[in-house]
């Protein structure tokens, strides 16, 4: 049995990515390689400030690299691509638009594919309903919990039937509580919507519970200093023990790469 | 259990903007009660000063509420006033679009450009600072006698609060709505018209309520000045004939107006910031 082509070529790719600030002699990343299969999710884990959004507005398009290539489906990647979503840890909601508007926003721009009305009005609510949150959809933002408001984030993204979908620290403000649940959700959607993520964090077990396979970005530029393979079946609440070797493996790389400090 | 690392409690803590729970704020009724009670007090020291303690036939008493407050009810059902009002009504809204018109385009840029706002900030502030009168013999050699001056002058002296606030709306909008914006394609319009506009209206509206309490006072003056109707041009009229009960009744017209005009405005930036 072969497997299918796009199992074999990845949808979107980086190559010897590195990015380097206007004015600034050090780059912040240097030498990434990366490549997402279709339908994957895949964790770029990292400590603060290591790099990781920056990482993602080049994987997202929203910046272009110094050096090297980010290529969607074989084709170099100039700019914000139609079928690419982005979900931000801020949830980017816009307080004058109800719910249902939030949702809907951006739908209807010039370069993205174009909907019927009633397709992209079907399309809304299915994402709403996705969420769990037909009851608030004509609600407005401030009358929104913050797990409510990142779930309207995700329903936007999902929203546009995306093929690749980014996300930087989605859920890093929420409570223990409700982050378990969006984490659940995540799931969920990426594969109902057999949707290939990214997902940027800095949170070990988020990264354990929901991805395929994790990329451990450490070093100063910042590059992939680790991966690991996790083929443990999805939701892995219960599967603590068996997560618990990878966590302690990716600890210790971590800890390995650390610059040592003058006692 | 999750496991992250200590500097990211920052992020974790961080909330949205402090507001005032509801049981500080006092019941909007006691608010209105004490705003009317004020006004009425207003109303008893212009009566006790013009009828009370003036001499039964002293010329003060032309002034007074009791001789005021029916003749404005009489100035209104005649054919004058209402006319004059329309005038006054007509000059403020056509300053106001010019304004706007002008304003806020201007404001975006120097909200938008850091450089502009360099520039442009010292002439801003310069020019702000010129009484509108102070142009009159100016505008009347360049537009003429009549409306034209007049609408240069009030637009002139309303321009400033739109574009400063209009400015200060686009510093404020949230990094994230334009991040979102970018992150689905949006184009420079599309971000203008989804994004930008309707993030910066709060703001427009602030600014058009300042301009709005510029221009109803800069009206008068102007309107006292070659031309042949409009509030201002009524309170000399009145001055001629003598008809100070009448001088008095334009007056409390002036202020009723100008507060309707204000409320009018606040009523607009209720509505429009109700959600945000």
């Amino acid at each position: 049995m072969t497997e299918p082509a796009s199992r074999l070529s990845p949808v979107l790719q980086a190559s010897q990515v590195a990015l380097r600030y206007p004015g600034q002699s050090r780059a912040v990343i240097a030498g990434f390689d990366f490549a997402l299969n279709a339908g994957e999710t895949v964790s770029l884990l990292g400590a603060s400030g290591v790099g990781k959004s920056s990482l993602l507005r080049v994987l997202a398009g929203l910046q272009a690299p110094t050096e090297g290539a980010v290529t969607m489906n074989g084709a170099p990647l100039d700019g914000v691509h139609p079928r690419v979503a982005v979900a931000f840890q801020d949830p980017s909601l816009l307080p004058w638009l109800t719910l249902e508007k939030n949702v809907a926003f951006g739908l209807d721009f010039k370069h993205q594919p174009k909907l019927a009305r009633a397709e992209s009005a079907a399309r809304v609510e299915m994402a709403i309903r996705e969420v769990g949150l037909t009851q608030a959809r004509r609600k407005f933002p401030t009358e929104l919990s913050g797990g409510m408001a990142q779930r309207t984030a995700l329903a936007r993204c999902f929203a546009r039937k995306p093929e690749i979908l980014l996300l930087d620290e989605p859920f890093g403000a929420l409570d223990e509580v409700t982050r378990a649940e969006m984490q659940h959700l995540l799931l969920k959607l990426v594969r109902d919507f057999r949707t290939a993520a990214v997902l940027i964090t800095h949170d070990i077990d988020e990264a354990l519970k929901v991805s395929d396979r994790v990329l451990l970005l450490g070093g100063a530029p910042a590059s992939v200093i680790g991966e690991w393979r996790i083929d443990l079946p999805k939701p892995r609440e219960d599967l603590i023990a068996e997560l618990g070797a990878i966590r302690v493996e990716i600890l210790s790389t971590l800890r390995a790469a650390a610059p040592r400090r003058a006692a | 259990m999750s496991i992250s690392w200590p500097t990211d409690a920052l992020t974790h803590a961080k909330r949205r903007s402090f507001q005032r729970p509801d049981w500080l704020a006092p019941p909007a009724w006691r608010n209105a009660a004490s705003g009317l009670g004020g006004l009425l007090a207003l109303l008893a020291l212009w009566w006790i000063g013009t009828d009370v303690l003036a001499s039964s036939d002293g010329f003060i008493r032309h002034f007074s509420p009791t001789a005021a407050i029916p003749k404005l009810i009489a100035l209104l059902s005649g054919p004058d006033l209402p006319v004059h009002i329309l005038v006054s009504l007509r000059r403020v809204l056509v300053g106001l679009g010019l304004a706007l018109a002008v304003g806020v385009p201007l404001g975006l840029a120097v909200g938008r450009f850091q450089r502009l706002n360099a520039a442009t900030s010292p002439a801003f502030q310069f020019l702000r600072m010129i009484s509108p009168l102070s142009w009159m013999p100016i505008a009347v050699m360049v537009f003429g006698v009549g409306d034209d001056p007049i609408y240069f002058m009030l637009a002139f002296a309303a321009v400033w609060p739109i574009v400063l606030n209009t400015a200060e709306g686009v510093r404020r909008l949230q990094p994230a709505w334009l991040s979102l914006a970018s992150s689905l394609a949006a184009t420079r319009w599309e971000t203008l018209r989804h994004v930008i506009l309707p993030g910066v209206l709060g703001h427009v509206l602030t600014g058009l309520r300042l301009a709005i309490g510029i221009v109803w006072i800069v009206l008068v003056p102007c309107e006292m000045l070659g031309v042949s109707a409009g509030l201002g041009y009524f309170i000399l009229d009145t001055r001629d004939r003598l008809a100070y009960s009448e001088l008095m009744a334009t007056v409390l017209m002036i202020g009723l107006l100008g507060f309707l005009l204000d409320a009018g405005a606040r009523a607009l930036y209720r509505m429009a910031t109700r959600n945000a």
